[in-house]
């Protein structure tokens, strides 16, 4: 059974559809990433996961229970860190992440507060008034908030916007930590290349529609193309004879011969350069291009989303 | 693990961090009513009481007293509890509460409940401020007991509709401002209505705060302008409005949860 079972949720403002019948399981354990552009629609299935934001229309289960109808039990299992940091400014860290978890009606537990501000170290500044924080400071109370209650699933809004890079690499050791603890972890982010280092599975959201739901590494393998680019000693005018049938290009002003590899092809990319040889052509240099999530997601989504974050 | 019927600890969590901003602005939320009760006495205790020793045969210092206690009372329960609610709002911290395993009544008890103790508390103090001016006699101190904490209670779920409602600080202090304040001083909470020319006494006789000052009036002196059973319905009626709103509020998510 998957931890979270979205089937058919839509959400309108007013007549603007900001949302298209979603359906999306998320299996226990795993870490999934959702990416898309500015107003895709990311925040809003997430906020209505976790009881933000009401749905027009559709249903939500979380460990096999209704949101609507169960949602005691459904939110106990849930933390959110939204994507913009709200915090009540004249609290003191210890009491805002106390605070947070009697609210989600857990019995006092010291130790795992301290463990908590310890582990995203926090607790030099316990006794420190949110105001008096950095930005960085402060994103880490909304995570130790977040996780004030021991959730089971952990939704993370663009948690790294804005963090330098230590700091991001701190988070993602974190969330991995959470997730050997079996904590199933959804994030959303403009950073490609932190979906690609810690998703398990990514889903791609455009205007409202998820696009494509797709474990990363065969989503990789599908539409990542792996290209052999040669180098040529001398440029050519045309493409030898001897690549006649082959799905070869000649790229920069003839300087350049391209291969797209397609799976099972390393033979394939042996025998060109065999080929080469035996027409005469120089090759000076070869390397291995791989595209990235980055690559897929911006032929995707078009060129107009870019990864900006 | 299943779930608790009631979340106890979140609606305490809510009131405690409530309180503790009270804590934090201790000097406004106390000095500043007992300050104003002083001025009160100063200015209409002694001013109009050199030239008016009685009314109804209560001297005029002691008269005044349970329209002061209700002047602050209604002004501290819209405030707190609008703001209570408003601030999160308006922060951002909002999420918290509506994505934290908690119902409708549990939100509304913390907030509400939060706020009514603030303005009791206040009421009480400016009982034992007004101790210092002017002899007190409470003829029915359970009766008295009763409206503070059912006024404390109707106008704090007022106030936390206006807290919901209002968008901006504005909105925020134009109920108090334009609606409150103009009725709690033509609410007979300085004089007598009966004092007025009859066409005015009709008038106010549409004044809510009329009702609540004759009733809290009556705990003090065993006399109102207007009856006790009037009074207390009228509290009831305010406080079944609010509930109702609020049930429609909650079921909307009107202005918390687009
Ligand atoms: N309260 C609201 N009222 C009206 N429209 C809204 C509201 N909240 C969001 N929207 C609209 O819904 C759409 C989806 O917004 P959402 O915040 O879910 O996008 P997102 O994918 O999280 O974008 P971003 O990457 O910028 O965070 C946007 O067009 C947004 O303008
Ligand atoms: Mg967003």
């Amino acid at each position: 059974m998957p931890i979270i079972s979205i089937a058919g949720v839509a959400k309108s403002y007013g007549s603007f559809t900001a949302l298209h019948d979603i359906d999306l399981d998320i299996e226990r354990g795993e870490i999934f990433a959702l990416l898309g552009p500015n107003g895709a629609g990311k925040t809003t299935l997430i906020s209505i996961v976790c009881g933000a934001v009401s749905m027009t229309r559709g249903a939500v289960r979380v460990d096999g229970a209704d949101i609507l109808r169960d949602y005691r039990a459904t939110r106990r299992k849930i933390g959110l860190v939204p994507q913009e940091i709200a915090l009540d400014i004249f609290s003191t860290v210890w009491n805002t992440v106390s605070f947070s978890r009697s609210l989600f009606g857990k019995p006092k537990d010291n130790a795992h507060i301290e463990r908590l501000l310890r582990d995203l170290a926090l607790w030099e500044k316990r006794d420190n008034k949110i105001i008096e924080l950095s930005g960085g400071m402060k994103r880490r109370v909304m995570i130790a908030k977040a996780l004030a209650h021991e959730p089971d699933i952990l939704f993370l809004d663009e948690p790294t916007a804005g963090v330098d890079v230590e700091l991001r690499r701190d988070m993602w050791g974190l969330v991995r930590r959470l997730r050997e603890n079996g904590v199933t972890i959804i994030l959303t982010t403009h950073y490609i290349e932190e979906a690609e280092e810690m998703a398990d599975r990514v889903g791609f959201m455009k205007g409202g529609r998820l696009v494509l739901v797709e474990e990363k590494t065969a989503l990789m393998r599908k539409l990542g193309k792996r290209r052999l680019v040669l180098t040529l000693a001398e440029p050519l005018a045309a493409l030898p004879a001897e690549l006649d049938g082959w799905h070869v290009e000649l790229e920069s002003g003839g300087s350049q011969i391209s291969y797209a590899m397609s799976d099972g092809a390393e033979k394939g990319a042996a025998q060109i350069i065999q080929r080469l040889g035996e027409a005469g052509v120089h090759i000076k240099d070869m390397a291995m291009t791989e595209s990235s999530l980055e690559q897929i997601f911006v032929d995707l989504v078009g060129a107009a989303a870019g990864s900006q974050p | 693990m299943s779930a608790p019927l009631f979340n106890l600890r979140g609606v305490a969590a809510i009131f405690s961090a409530e309180m503790a901003r009270t804590r934090r602005t201790l000097l406004q939320s106390v000095v500043t009513p007992v300050l104003t009760t002083a001025l009160y006495f100063v200015v209409f205790g002694s001013a109009i009481g050199s030239h008016m020793r009685e009314v109804g045969g209560v001297a005029y210092g002691a008269f005044i007293v349970p329209g002061l206690i209700m002047l602050s009372l209604l002004t501290q329960s819209i405030a707190n509890a609008s703001i209570g609610i408003y601030f999160p709002k308006f922060t951002g911290t909002v999420y918290e509460i509506l994505t934290a395993p908690l119902s409708a009544i549990e939100i509304v008890v913390g907030y509400v409940g939060a706020a009514a103790a603030k303005s009791i508390a206040i009421g009480l103090i400016i009982l034992a401020t007004a101790a210092f001016f002017t002899p007190l006699q409470i003829d029915y101190p359970a009766m008295m007991a009763l409206f503070l904490v059912l006024t404390a209670v109707a106008f704090s779920l007022f106030g936390f509709i206006i807290g919901i409602w209002a968008k901006t600080f504005e909105q925020l202090n134009f109920v108090p401002a334009l609606v409150i304040t103009p009725l709690t001083f033509l609410g007979g909470a300085f004089y007598s209505i009966d004092m007025l020319p009859p066409f005015w006494r009709t008038v106010s006789l549409f004044n809510p705060v009329v009702y609540l000052v004759s009733g809290f009036r009556w705990s003090f002196h065993g006399a109102g302008d207007v009856s006790l059973t009037a009074s207390l319905g009228f509290m009831t009626l305010v406080i079944a409005l609010c509930l109702g709103l609020l049930v429609w509020i909650f079921r909307t998510g009107y202005r918390l949860k687009p």
